[in-house]
């Protein structure tokens, strides 16, 4: 195996007494797709949270491209080449399609305050760049003729589309996907499969996503992790995950009546 | 320099030639020009908070707080350290304070620029509410320290500063801040601004360093508000803890959100007309503008309405804001922008945001 892209270990989270990440390790290498799964509360946006330095694991390590992540902050863990999404979108609303973009694209920006104040130097010629990389993105993306709309009075589907195009716009190495398929309805959800398939091929990526719709997991994913309760209770291909017990369990608990069910089983 | 550069430099040069030729040609009498010169501070006050209440969205209180510290030193440096200095160069006083005047000015922005550095600490640990407390806090402790110092005065305040603030340094001062911070909106560092008052955790995630983002905002933004206060100081020639208390930043909130958040050009007519109507109600001003009525029809007039207007122009404002925020939540061009302030590349993405304010994101977002 190649060395891995995401190496994790022994991952912990605590909220107060409460634990929500327990002992948590995943290795990712280059160019794979796995998937996140796992019963609501089960701890998987807070792996996310703490793969981006959102939150300060309490305990382990996150290792990227050999680089510890944990105590980094988060926009060093962006620029590192670690991009996400949310599970709730969360675009800058009130800015322009452009700008979202654009915002990104700047961490890659060379140019001082000094230069930006009283505009010499490199501020031109970045801002350009800067400009029509973002176009050739949005352009990409069949975003372009949005550019100057404010990303609220964008359609759902297109502020998903746009939430990638910002994450893309770090040109990352890994994407994190927090539930792209969020509210979106079977014929969206083919639709979105593909997009992500055309998304890792075109920008050379490694993409871990956190999802519930088992179609889209089973249909799109190389390898699946499954948490329950901030533990890793199973981990392997579609096929592996889905004969699992300890699975099954999780999702529709033990034959007990008094146990609670998960919500949309495999 | 591109053609767009050259028309905004020869637009700054021709208001500076005008600055020079209204007191030199007396087109204006004395008191419309000191009106004019208060146009101009409060256009620096307003386009500077600005930056953090709007631009950033933040609430911060502390106009008068960076306004004093400002003024207080700018009138030191001119009426303590710059007579001594120039005169142990044998420089007449009279030269001394026309050259070293744009420096006292700058040091008392650079001083109110380092407090801006306090406040900007506590806002990365703290938003909203809170940190408009911290604000206020900071506005508190500036008052009280400058009444218990009594190098400059204490409570009975310091004088004897020259009137030294003219037309055209205010004009100069008021471009240069316009100019500087509409530049820094529109470049990265801004958009990181931006950014941060969109969702702060979006922004960490995209790579913006939240940080020095705020840590830029508080710190220009107080630069322009104490250039401001030293102007204010050489125009009014007396300062006191009391001038520059809550009111006082209250006055450039009006401004404002009056005029528009996000948007300079807002700002600049937010004080502007806030400014000059605050002027045009005062009871001798609408005398004269009603004063061709007939005498029967001037007399109750001027008797019931007009006397009682130095009480009621300070209802006026308030009301009017209040107007505005009912049917325009984000003033009067609220997160919309001159076209010509707007570098040519970034024309053709204007949004011209939501419909509606959007609810502050609180939550972290999912489980």
């Amino acid at each position: 195996m190649t060395t891995p892209l995401l190496e994790i270990r022994g991952l912990s989270h605590y909220f107060g007494g409460l634990c929500a990440v327990n002992e948590v390790s995943l290795d990712i290498a280059p160019g794979e797709l796995v998937g996140l799964i796992g019963p609501n509360g089960a701890g998987k946006t807070t792996v996310f949270n703490l793969i981006t330095g959102v939150y300060r694991a309490t305990a382990g390590s996150i290792r990227f491209g050999g680089e510890e992540l944990v105590g980094r902050a988060p926009h060093d863990i962006a620029r590192l080449g670690i991009a996400r999404t949310f599970q709730n979108i969360r675009l800058f609303r009130d800015l322009p399609v452009l700008d979202n973009v654009r915002t990104a694209l700047d961490g890659h920006t060379r140019y001082g305050a000094a230069e930006a104040l009283f505009r010499f130097g490199r501020f031109g010629r970045e801002e350009r760049r800067v400009i029509a990389e973002a176009r050739e993105l949005l352009a990409l993306l069949k975003l372009d003729h949005l550019a100057g709309e404010s990303a609220c009075n964008l359609p759902y589907g297109l502020q998903r589309r746009l939430e990638i195009a910002r994450a893309l716009a770090l040109r990352p190495k890994l994407l994190l996907l927090d539930e792209p398929a969020a509210g979106m309805n079977p014929n969206e959800i083919g639709q979105l499969m593909e997009f992500i398939a055309w998304v890792r091929d075109r920008f050379k990526l490694t993409i871990l996503l956190i999802e519930h719709q088992m179609r889209l997991v089973m249909g799109i994913c190389e390898r699946l992790a499954v948490l329950d309760f901030g533990a890793t209770i199973a981990a392997g291909t579609p096929a592996e995950v889905r004969a699992d017990p300890k699975v099954l369990e999780a999702y529709l608990g033990v034959e007990d009546p008094a146990a609670g069910t998960g919500d949309t089983g495999p | 320099m591109s053609r767009h550069s050259w028309g905004a430099l020869a637009l700054i040069l021709a208001g500076l030639a005008l600055s020079f030729a209204i007191p030199a040609y007396g087109w204006l009498n004395k008191y419309q020009q000191m009106i004019l010169m208060y146009v101009g501070i409060n256009v620096i006050l307003a386009v500077s908070l600005n930056l953090v209440n709007g631009y950033m969205g933040e609430f911060s209180l502390g106009s008068a707080g960076f306004m004093a510290v400002g003024a207080y030193t700018a009138s030191f440096a001119t009426v303590r350290l710059l007579p001594a200095a120039f005169g142990a160069l044998g420089l007449p006083p009279e030269t001394a304070l026309a050259w070293g005047f744009p420096l006292a000015v700058l040091a008392g922005g650079l001083m109110a620029a380092l407090f801006g550095l306090l406040v900007a600490f506590p806002s990365f640990k703290t938003r909203g509410d809170y940190l408009a407390l911290v604000t206020l806090a900071f506005l508190m402790i500036v008052k009280s320290a400058i009444e218990n110092l009594d190098v400059i005065g204490g409570p009975r305040g310091f004088l004897g500063m020259k009137r030294l603030t003219t037309l055209p340094w205010v004009f100069a001062w008021t471009a240069l801040t316009v100019l500087v911070i509409r530049n820094f909106v529109y470049s990265r560092f801004g958009r990181g601004v931006l950014a941060v008052r969109e969702d702060e955790i979006a922004a960490e995630l995209t790579g913006v360093d939240t940080r020095r983002a705020k840590f830029l905002a508080f710190t220009l933004s107080a630069f322009f508000s104490g250039v401001a206060g030293g102007l204010f100081a050489h125009l009014l020639q007396f300062i006191s803890p009391r001038v520059f208390d809550i009111i006082k930043s209250t006055d450039v909130l009006i401004m404002v959100y009056l005029g528009g958040i996000a948007s300079i050009g807002g700002s600049v007519l937010g004080a502007t007309i806030y400014t000059v109507l605050l002027e045009a109600l005062r009871p001798s001003a609408v005398g004269w503008a009603f004063g061709w009525l007939p005498p029967a029809l001037f007399e109750p007039l001027n008797t019931h309405v007009i006397a009682h207007l130095n009480v009621w122009r300070m209802v006026v404002m308030p009301l009017l804001l209040v107007l505005v925020m009912l049917y325009r939540p984000r003033g009067i061009m609220g997160l919309r922008e001159l076209r010509w302030l707007v570098p040519r590349r970034d024309r053709e993405a204007l949004g011209k945001g939501c419909p509606r304010p959007a609810p502050s994101p609180q939550g972290r977002g999912g489980t």
